[in-house]
């Protein structure tokens, strides 16, 4: 079956059908419902914003409208003509782009070799770099990427490579693009460029639909709001007539209590963890701080700043030396994960799928493999005792799942990030650092996970929160570390944690305290 | 919402098989329902203790084998290996025998498992601490072992002394109860290397390494050494291959265990241990080495292809067994 192109019309139409209509689009899979009923349309030079929880069907729709996934029910309308795509070549094909949240890129081959990855320009036998070079220069300056075609992917960070993508997404004229979770991996300078980016292709007449957590950029960016919860539609909105609040209670269908918990009273016990003059290679330089129990230590700062690089340097998983590392009253000679989970203090990394997960193993394995010994008796793992881990964890920070029978990778987002979770916990650390608690996970986990870190540090623990997004470092620290280029260069306590001051001090403002 | 245990108990219980992880178990079955239709003969009490001893050595070093890939590594020495060990043991015992008698045969077994222990370790080091791709480190010490061994026979055999021969064996033709011995070494091998692959903590790092080791090293295992360990555990299982094997033929050649390390590693994929690593299955891969002698056993017995041509059908069947992993997933 071939994809029927739109006529062009000679005449312009009084008002122009919308670029793409779905119309009582619905999937399922067997008995299953993964979504039904859902009715809208994108409109030439609209950002339509697309919100719901993880799991209400939001990536079902994407896959649906880019071809990836072909519907159960309904139907889609492109510019007034019924389409079926047969697949997501069919799609880009009428003009359909898909950015997916994860990138996607071949990190040996330079940046234009991705862009015409599959589709190369050739002059008779052979591939035509230069024509590729320049129409991939001539993509990247159009979305202001400074990523150059001769590049490799390998060594562009993260931010470039979510731009190369996009930059691959837009090298043939599109009608529609979609972005999925665009700004998941970006730091806020980054997200300001790719707001920009969006509102070019809006100005330029393309029709938008965009996917975020992050209900800011969408009250921002979105011309109109279709909100999904449990694979129903709940509705299209104007985005002028929804607050973030509305929006976030639209997702969940209730009330939302307050997002982030109120702040605790001054820490006044002796520091739980002092670490001085730690530097990790070129990333990080002297750095000095400590946490004192009943404290959440928030560390601020631009990707790149530092910050991942200075507590794996702490935790022994790079190269670094420190002048003086005490935990708990012990100074720590030798630093390593194991010593460290052994002397109390853990540390989740921001890469949940890279260097947290065993996406292909069982929850019970990934439970319990930092602390091995907790499930363990003379010489042979208590396997009954791991299940009893494992469904205590699945209660106690409530990980949604229909069996435990699962791989971790068949969780979603958020129920991955709680069973990371429950497994640095498994050990009992007295002070717990986390890098990017809530990225790219949905409104409802967040607020859960802010939760229990307010329950851990009342309860006498410390916890230092790494993060890229300024309102939950604004609403979870009573503390603020800002970090700029490798160095610690502002401390903001209290009244003083506000968006301006940290923004102000991680971009080189002379603010400090 | 919450999930209680209770309710997630009852779910353990309604769980399913996995089909993927029977697959090894029902081909076997096949295999032996045809073997029977082709050839009564076939099922025989003898027939079958035979394919089952002739399979032993296999399964032992795939026992091995099921560690190093399972924990991310590959080892394509093992052939080679085996042989080199085999020809280290004999020239001990043969040394020993004047002085120590039938005591020589417990000696050399014992100087076996060391050789093993160091030329597995000796892997792993170079593999670990050397970051070199455990394909060409394994490429390179085949190579070497198989010449050391034509070197030790000097192209010819090394024979084990006479008067060893009657005391060593009972090793390879003797039995217990009606079952043959390298049956009985092998179930020993076999269950030490399941209980320590599931039910220890060394087990649980091994897949943890094998899958993902950038996730087990922010876990705290260490990479390293997990890994190096299997190599040595494949070295002594490919030590205690040597120390069944050596009665059967009395001799070390230079030809001895050649292209083990293609039916060994055929064993273990075929038994459904995933060849990138994290997913180790021993019985899968004792299964995996009975379908391979029983398919080889076939062909002699049945006449329809010539047994010249087992290397070639076990060559079809690591690719026919990857087939379809690919295309059931």
């Amino acid at each position: 079956m071939t994809v029927p192109r739109p006529m062009p019309s000679l005449d312009k139409p009084r008002e122009a059908p919308p670029t793409l209509r779905a119309e009582d689009l619905g999937k399922t899979y067997g008995p299953i419902t993964v979504l039904s009923g859902v009715t809208l349309d994108i409109r030439a030079g609209e950002v339509h914003a697309i919100i719901g929880e993880n799991g209400a069907g939001k990536s079902t729709l994407m896959k649906l409208l880019s071809g990836h996934v072909r519907p159960s029910a309904g139907r889609l309308v492109m510019d007034g003509q019924p389409v079926a795509f047969e697949d997501a070549v069919a799609a880009e094909t009428a003009g359909i782009a898909l950015v997916h949240q994860e990138i996607l890129l071949a990190a040996d081959l330079t940046v234009a070799e991705n862009l015409f990855l599959g589709r190369e320009i050739t002059r008779g036998l052979t591939v035509d770099d230069r024509a590729m070079n320049r129409r991939a220069a001539e993509v990247l300056a159009s979305i202001g990427a400074a990523a150059r075609p001769g590049d490799l992917v390998r060594d562009l960070p993260l931010a470039q490579r979510q731009l190369v993508q996009i930059a691959r997404a837009l090298l043939d004229p599109r009608k529609l693009v979609i972005l999925d979770e665009p700004t998941a991996v970006l730091a806020n300078a980054e997200v300001e460029a790719l707001m920009d980016i969006v509102r070019r292709l809006r100005e330029a007449g393309v029709a938008v639909l965009y996917i975020s957590h992050r209900l800011e950029e969408v009250e921002a960016l979105a011309d109109r709001i279709t909100v999904l919860r449990d694979g129903q539609m709940i509705g299209t909105y104007p985005a002028a007539s929804l607050t973030q609040r509305a929006m976030a209670e639209l997702m969940v269908g209730r009330e939302l209590a307050m997002l982030y918990p109120p702040k605790r009273p001054a820490p006044t016990g002796a520091p739980l963890l002092e670490v001085t003059g730690l530097s990790v290679g070129h990333g990080a330089q002297a750095g000095s701080f400590e946490v004192r129990p009943g404290e959440v230590l928030g560390i601020g700062g631009m990707i790149g700043s530092g910050r991942t690089e200075l507590f794996e340097g702490l935790m022994g998983l790079r190269p670094a030396r420190a002048d003086r590392v005490v935990l708990n009253g012990r100074p720590i000679g030798r630093r390593s994960v194991a010593a460290w989970r052994d002397a109390g203090l853990v540390y989740l990394t921001e890469d949940r799928k890279g260097r947290g997960l065993l996406l292909e193993q069982r929850l019970a394995p990934n439970l319990t493999l930092l602390a091995l010994d907790q499930v363990h008796r003379s010489f042979v793992l208590d396997r009954s005792g791991e299940a009893a881990a494992l469904d205590v964890a699945v209660r106690d920070y409530d990980i949604r799942v229909r069996t435990v029978h699962l791989d971790a990778g068949q969780l979603s987002g958020g129920n991955q990030q709680k069973l990371l979770l429950a497994k640095v916990m498994m050990s009992y650390p007295s002070v717990v650092i986390i890098d990017e608690p809530t990225r790219g996970i949905d409104i409802g986990n967040k607020s859960q996970i802010y939760d229990f870190i307010d329950r851990l540090v009342r309860a006498g623990k410390a916890c230092i929160v790494i993060s890229s997004e300024l309102p939950e470092l604004v609403g979870l620290s009573d503390r603020v570390l800002v970090m700029r280029g490798g160095r610690l260069v502002a401390e903001f306590t209290g009244e003083e944690i506000t968006d301006a001051n940290v923004v102000y001090a991680a971009a080189g403002g002379r603010n400090d305290t | 919402m919450s999930i209680t245990s209770a309710q997630v108990a009852a779910r353990d219980r309604s769980w399913p098989i996995r089909w993927s992880d029977a697959g090894p178990f029902i081909a076997l079955a096949v295999i032996l329902v045809l073997g029977a239709l082709v050839n009564p003969s076939f099922l025989s009490e003898t027939n079958v203790l035979n394919v089952v001893t002739r399979s032993a050595f296999v399964a032992i070093i795939a026992i091995g084998a099921t560690f190093v890939i399972s924990s991310g590594g590959l080892d394509l020495s093992v052939g080679s290996m085996m042989a080199f060990v085999t020809g280290i043991m004999i020239m001990i015992m043969n040394a020993l025998a004047p002085s120590l008698g039938s005591g020589a045969i417990l000696v050399g077994g014992a100087a076996a498992l060391v050789v093993g222990a160091l030329c597995g370790a000796a892997n792993g080091l170079i593999v670990t601490v050397g970051r070199i791709e455990p394909f060409i480190v394994t490429l390179g010490t085949m190579g070497i072992f198989r010449a050391l061994i034509t070197f030790m026979t000097d192209g010819g055999s090394l024979p084990i002394d006479r008067g060893l021969r009657d005391a060593y064996r009972p090793v390879y033709f003797g039995s217990v109860l009606g079952v043959p011995i390298p049956i009985l070494i092998s179930l020993v091998v076999i269950l030490l290397g399941a209980f320590l692959l599931y039910r220890t903590k060394y087990g649980r790092r091994c897949a943890a390494v094998g899958a993902n080791p950038e996730v087990a090293r922010f876990s705290g295992v260490p990479v390293a050494r997990v890994q190096t360990l299997a190599y040595v555990i494949q070295g002594l299982c490919v030590a205690v291959a040597a120390i069944c094997y050596v009665p059967r033929l009395g001799a070390a050649t230079p030809t001895t265990g050649q292209l083990w390390e293609l039916q060994v590693i055929t064993a273990v994929v075929i038994g459904g241990t995933a060849l990138r690593g994290g997913k180790g299955r021993i019985w899968g891969t004792v299964a995996g080495a009975l379908i391979l002698e029983a398919i080889a056993n076939l062909m002699v017995l049945s006449d329809l292809v010539s047994e010249y041509l087992v290397a070639a059908v076990q060559g079809v069947i690591i690719i026919v067994a990857m087939l379809v992993h690919r295309f059931t997933k």
